[in-house]
């Protein structure tokens, strides 16, 4: 146990061992109506991040003024006041961006994610631990956005990085990779089915590959016993 | 008794604090980005009227010569704005934003250009619901369908003619859809009659609202 191992510990159970998305299956509202290309979800991904971290240094620095009996209203306004600076934030900065997901910000709102982390985690912990939590929790909801959105468009639309100028500006036009030559898509994957389908899948996955690695262990902690019977 | 109402009189004292904080915040936020998302907002318009036309066909201030109307049958009830193009002060075309409501998941919303000699110059969908992969083959970033209806007026194609193939008028549908064409089709000809009938009208000044 050194001192950096709690932070260590925020990191891991953020982007793998807690995913909000794999794990804790929660946010699955935007998760799954955005989720059809890798730049919606990126997108998504980044403001939702970027709202966890502003909830949760929030909470954690009024958690001794916010009394416990009316805590959970006060995490909605706080949340709802974030979410509707970064739309309007957004509106200003990244309007293209904003046209693609506009709809879906407001929806972060309803991300249980979000007040999940605040009640759970925020609301007990200094600041500096509750914005390293809220960074890393809001990037592995990220990843499993982007794993998601990348499986999506590949199978859907045949391409990779479509419309990655609305993020990245006109240099970005190019990033566009089409890896299959008159695809035809396939709908399913882009229909709302295809996100239950494929996060259902990327959950398989995950699970397979932790048991994959708690066998692993096994085998190589009961060998030296082994030795030591013969 | 007295304990329990005092306390939670503190707490909602508390609770309206934060609001106070939180509204105050919001309303900061919002005045700071308003000139940059009107201004986002105007630079969009601009974009999007100006593809409909060619560059160099007129000469006003698209944006802001605009006129309004009630007109049911082409907004679904809401009053249109409707933007008008000038050279050198003689009407050139409008831009009608047209509502077909019968699209297979409800309404498309489209932007008709309709010259001065009631010849359609463009369409273009600016919203829309319909299937991926199917439906919105309309998207001018799809497909070409939707130059169709370059160059017609009522003058070239008789107003009965205006119809898909399949209902025996003389528009191509597209591979994969029926009801997404046949709504579009339906709105551009109602949106081309009401252009017929109110073409002086619809260019001159608008009057000065209080």
């Amino acid at each position: 146990m050194t001192m950096w191992t709690p932070y260590r510990q925020i990191i891991t159970e953020g982007l793998w061992t807690n995913n909000q998305a794999f794990v804790a299956l929660l946010g699955l509202c935007p998760l799954l109506a955005v989720s059809n290309t890798l730049i919606n979800s990126l997108g998504l991904g980044l403001a939702t991040t970027m709202t966890l971290v502003c909830s949760n240094v929030t909470v954690s620095v009024l958690r001794k003024v916010i009394p416990s009996e009316i805590r959970l209203p006060i995490f909605v306004l706080v949340i709802a006041a974030i979410v509707t600076a970064i739309e309007l934030m957004m509106k200003a900065y990244f309007f293209e961006l904003y046209k693609v997901l506009g709809i879906f910000i407001p929806l972060i709102v309803t991300n249980c994610a979000i007040i999940g982390r605040a009640e759970s985690y925020a609301s007990k912990h200094s600041p500096p631990k509750a914005f390293l939590d809220g960074l890393f929790m809001g990037l592995g909801f990220t990843l499993a956005l982007v794993l998601l959105g990348s499986v999506r468009e590949i199978l859907g639309a045949g391409t990779l990085f479509s419309d990655a100028a609305l993020m990245f500006g006109e240099s970005a036009v190019s990033w566009k990779v089409v890896l299959f030559e008159d695809y035809s898509g396939m709908l399913l994957a882009i229909l709302p089915p295809g996100a239950f389908i494929g996060l259902g899948l990327l959950i398989a996955l995950k699970n397979s590959m932790d048991f994959q690695v708690k066998l692993h262990r096994k085998v190589f902690s009961v060998q030296p016993l082994d030795k030591g019977n013969e | 008794m007295r304990a329990g109402f005092l306390r939670s009189l503190l707490m909602a004292f508390v609770l309206g604090a934060f609001a106070v904080v939180a509204i105050g915040m919001v309303t900061w936020v919002f005045n700071a980005s308003k000139a940059r998302i009107i201004e986002n907002e105007r630079v969009a318009l601009v974009k999007q009227l100006s593809a409909l036309l060619p560059e160099e066909s007129y000469d006003n201030d698209i944006v802001n010569d605009t006129a309004h109307w009630v007109e049911p049958d082409l907004a679904a009830g809401e009053t249109l704005t409707i933007f008008r193009f000038r050279k050198n002060t003689r009407p050139v075309a409008v831009v009608i934003p047209t509502v077909a409501p019968g699209g297979y998941n409800g309404k498309i919303k489209l932007l008709v250009a309709i010259n001065n000699e009631g010849v359609v110059s463009a369409v273009r969908v600016t919203s829309h619901h319909e299937t991926p992969g199917l439906g919105d083959k309309m998207e001018i970033e799809r497909s070409g369908w939707i130059n169709v209806f370059k160059g017609k007026s009522f003058k070239t194609l008789p107003e009965s003619q205006w119809k898909v193939k399949r209902d025996g008028g003389a528009i191509d549908q597209f591979t994969g859809a029926t009801i997404t064409p046949r709504a579009i089709v339906q709105a551009v000809k109602k949106t081309v009659v009401f252009f017929e009938a109110n073409r002086e009208a619809l260019f001159l000044p608008e009057p000065i609202k209080d």
